[in-house]
């Protein structure tokens, strides 16, 4: 029995999978064997199951980058015992943490406590749901792309909130009431800066996006290229705004009673978390797949622009001291938040006037805002900054009143 | 509406990343606000001034070894000049040099580790630290060379040093110090002026004068309140009357300026051994003593030195036996702590560990 599998078929009517080559072949061949629902079923889990194991493996291969960068960053060699350059770190890393003893703290909501690092992982592999790997290739290209990435990585906020309270632990409510309040901080500065980018695009699709990305959008938005890198570094927790898990103040923040196979799936949502972030800036700002040559070579440049991120974020890891907390809340507010602003309000007016007839841009359009957008960042990251100096000294908090000074002893003279 | 807020008291430590050791602090929490500091030391007592008395003289050297860990040298040295006074002995020049300048090397590699675990504390994730390790090993590697131990050195006895230095020691300092300007100025532009580092330290735990010499603080906590405090200007030991240094002065008291002051002592320190180097001549290195050493009954001395946290001093009685009848160590880190309360009062969790990373204390000192 063969089902409906072309265009006028039953698949691409629900949009969800539509145009996915990878999917059509895996329905056709399942198809005659099996009736149409389970063979629909069968090739959309196996499909997902690909999606997870890469993304899982990109995560891996993030945290043994990651730790192999910061060697080199910091004049030492980094992991380089089992496989070509250490690459076999992560397998080593998971083995031992799941033969680890797996430790719910006595006092420990044990359902919430159990059900983070999965929340935190689904919402990771969710994010990579709508990501545009290659031309035409994304388990989705849902036509509210930009929206459904920000909703579920507001999901990751949640999981944490809940690992701080659920771990009776001091430090990890710290470390949780920190995370929320940075992670909802941040959450608007950086949709404010994806406006601008879905009101250039015309789209919020994600494949639209790329499509639209004649010259490439952190050039067409820098400050909002600007705020979407510091707004992420911010929800992903890492330096400097890594004051949920600050190691040196708060042990590990939220996940400080994690151990075992827990942890290593926190771990792994962190280090997914990274590949995803990066892969949305790949899309958002740096033309995604797009790149010279042929269309089926947009997986290379993709996974070219996602290390491109990736790299970015751990030269700042190893660059950086952390911001104090009151610090990050006034980078957000009194930084970040003009900044996605004046970018908002500039992308308004020139889409207004530069727009044609039936409201697309052409590429010299993209280039004349870029002209306009660059000088305009500058400008406003320079005011802003100096600004944003002045105001995180002046705003230092004073010296309690309870430090008592005897008076009398001034002081010695000395030789 | 008003919340309804409740302090939350934790114990931050002794097992926690960034109290250096063992170090406890029971501290009260509103919200982020620190309200009531309590230290509770004394995790990492072993004894060691009653171990001092079931020893000989000579042997306590390798007792001092283990107060500081990051500053063996000096350790070794304050115990032997308050030995050398209190049996009336004086060391040889080459042997007075080498002290001088194994203990100036020390300063550096102390000041090393305090530069870089204060800014680990900042939150930079190792690199400073891996900066300034590097530079620390190589002296660790010299002092390999003079006394075939690294951190545990036991280098100097009463009368002098244990050994002259091997052949290949001076070419190898030559070399370190070469290399060290180099190394010093890339940790100083990655550090000083870092736009984070000041936002997160200038006016931060401010000290006054006042306070810091009501509470006895010494070192390069004191001197970066503004006072002008260092054993080797005020009472020269060793060859520091032969070398010229200048004493860096801080002015507000605040993390920064403890930090900042520690840089700035890097550099003297290294002129220092400079000024060792070219000054040293060949000699003997140690005063032919006794193989057990014995005092007068009643005999009493003061030893002390400006050690890299403050002023280190060993007060020795004697009751005419072969070991001291008492031996109390003044140690700075121990001292310097009774300002937790000061620096840590209003201000915040994340300020809180910075603060006690720029007082730099070591727990091997403070518990003893």
């Amino acid at each position: 029995m063969r089902c409906v599998s072309n265009a006028e078929g039953m698949l691409s009517a629900d949009g969800v999978l539509g145009g996915n080559p990878l999917f059509y072949f895996i329905y056709n061949a399942v198809a005659h064997i099996a009736p149409c629902w389970l063979s629909y079923l069968i090739s959309g889990l196996v499909i997902m199951l690909i999606l997870i194991n890469a993304v899982l493996l990109g995560a891996a291969v993030v945290s043994w980058g990651e730790r192999r960068l910061l060697g080199r960053f910091q004049n030492r060699v980094g992991p380089n015992r089992w496989g070509p350059f250490g690459a076999f770190q992560p397998i080593a890393d998971l083995a031992k943490l799941i033969t680890k003893e797996d430790i719910v703290p006595y006092g420990a909501d044990k359902l919430a406590f159990t059900a983070v690092p999965i929340i935190m992982v689904a919402a990771v592999l969710l994010g990579t749901a709508v990501l545009p790997f290659a031309k035409d290739v994304a388990l989705v290209d849902l036509n509210v792309g930009v929206l459904f990435v920000l909703a579920v990585s507001s999901l990751t906020s949640i999981a944490i909130f809940t690992a701080g309270w659920a771990s009776n632990n001091r430090y990890a409510l710290f470390g949780a009431g920190r995370a929320v309040a940075v992670l909802l901080s941040y959450e608007v500065p950086v949709v404010l800066s994806l406006l601008g980018v879905v009101m250039v695009a015309g789209s919020m699709s994600l494949g639209d996006i790329v499509a639209a990305q004649a010259v490439p959008f952190f050039l067409v938005q820098p400050l909002a290229f600007f705020v979407f890198i510091a707004g992420m570094s911010a929800e992903l927790n890492r330096t400097p705004f890594d004051v949920a898990e600050a190691e040196s103040e708060i042990i590990a923040g939220y996940h400080t009673e994690y151990s075992g196979i827990k942890f290593a799936l926190i771990q792994a949502a962190e280090f997914g978390g990274v590949l995803v972030v990066s892969g949305l800036i790949a899309t958002l700002f740096l033309a995604g797949w797009a790149g010279p040559a042929a269309d089926w070579l947009g997986w290379l440049w993709f996974l070219i622009k996602v290390f491109i991120g990736i790299f970015l974020f751990v030269w700042i890891r190893s660059t950086y001291p952390r911001l104090r907390l009151d610090q990050i809340m006034a980078v957000c507010w009194k930084f970040l938040m003009p900044l996605s602003i004046i970018n908002l309000v500039a992308v308004v007016l020139e889409v207004f006037f530069l727009r044609d007839a039936n409201g697309s841009l052409s590429t010299a359009d993209l280039w004349i805002m870029a002209g306009i957008n660059i000088v305009l960042a500058g400008g406003s990251i320079l005011f802003f900054g100096r600004f944003i100096k002045e105001k995180v000294r002046t705003e230092a908090p004073t010296a309690a009143a309870t430090n008592q000074v005897v008076p009398g002893v001034s002081t010695i003279g000395m030789r | 509406m008003t919340i309804r807020t409740e302090p939350m008291t934790v114990n931050v430590g002794p097992q926690h990343p960034s109290t250096h050791g063992v170090f406890r602090v029971r501290i009260t929490f509103d919200g982020e606000d620190i309200v009531e500091v309590e230290p509770v030391l004394g995790y990492l007592h072993r004894g060691s001034e009653k171990l001092a008395e079931e020893r000989n003289y000579v042997q306590v050297v390798t007792l001092t070894d283990r107060l500081d860990y990051t500053s063996s040298m000096i350790n070794n040295q304050a115990y032997c000049l308050a030995v050398e006074q209190l049996l009336g002995i004086e060391p040889p020049p080459r042997g007075k040099y080498l002290r001088t300048l194994a203990a100036e090397l020390q300063r550096i590699a102390s000041h090393l580790i305090a530069v870089g675990f204060f800014v680990q504390e900042l939150g930079a994730f190792g690199t400073p630290l891996m900066y300034t390790f590097r530079s620390r090993e190589r002296i660790l590697d010299l002092f390999e060379m003079l006394c075939g131990a690294r951190v545990t050195v036991s280098y100097m006895r009463p009368g002098g040093v244990f050994a002259d230095t091997p052949a290949d020691f001076w070419p190898a300092l030559e070399q370190f110090l070469e290399d060290f300007e180099g190394e010093l100025e890339e940790i100083e532009n990655l550090l000083l002026s870092n736009e984070i580092l000041m936002v997160r330290t200038r006016g931060v735990s401010p000290l006054p004068a006042d306070v810091a010499i009501n509470c006895s603080v010494s070192g390069p906590v004191l001197r970066a309140s503004g006072v002008n405090w260092d054993w080797r200007k005020m009472a020269p030991y060793d060859a520091y009357d032969q070398v010229e240094f200048d004493i860096p002065v801080g002015q507000n008291g605040d993390n920064y300026d403890r930090f900042w002051v520690r840089m700035q002592e890097v550099r003297q320190s290294l002129r220092i051994v400079r000024q060792c180097v070219a000054q040293i001549e060949p000699g003997p290195v140690r005063q032919e003593l006794p193989l057990v050493l014995r005092a007068a009954p009643g005999a009493e001395a003061y030893g002390r030195v400006e050690a890299s946290k403050g002023e280190l001093g060993f007060f020795l009685v004697s009751d005419g036996g072969v070991s001291p009848y008492r031996c109390k160590i003044r140690s700075p880190s121990l001292i310097n702590l009774t300002i937790t309360e000061h620096l840590l009062l209003g201000w915040k969790l994340a300020d809180m560990i910075v603060s006690l990373g720029s007082v730099d204390i070591n727990m091997g000192e403070v518990d003893r």
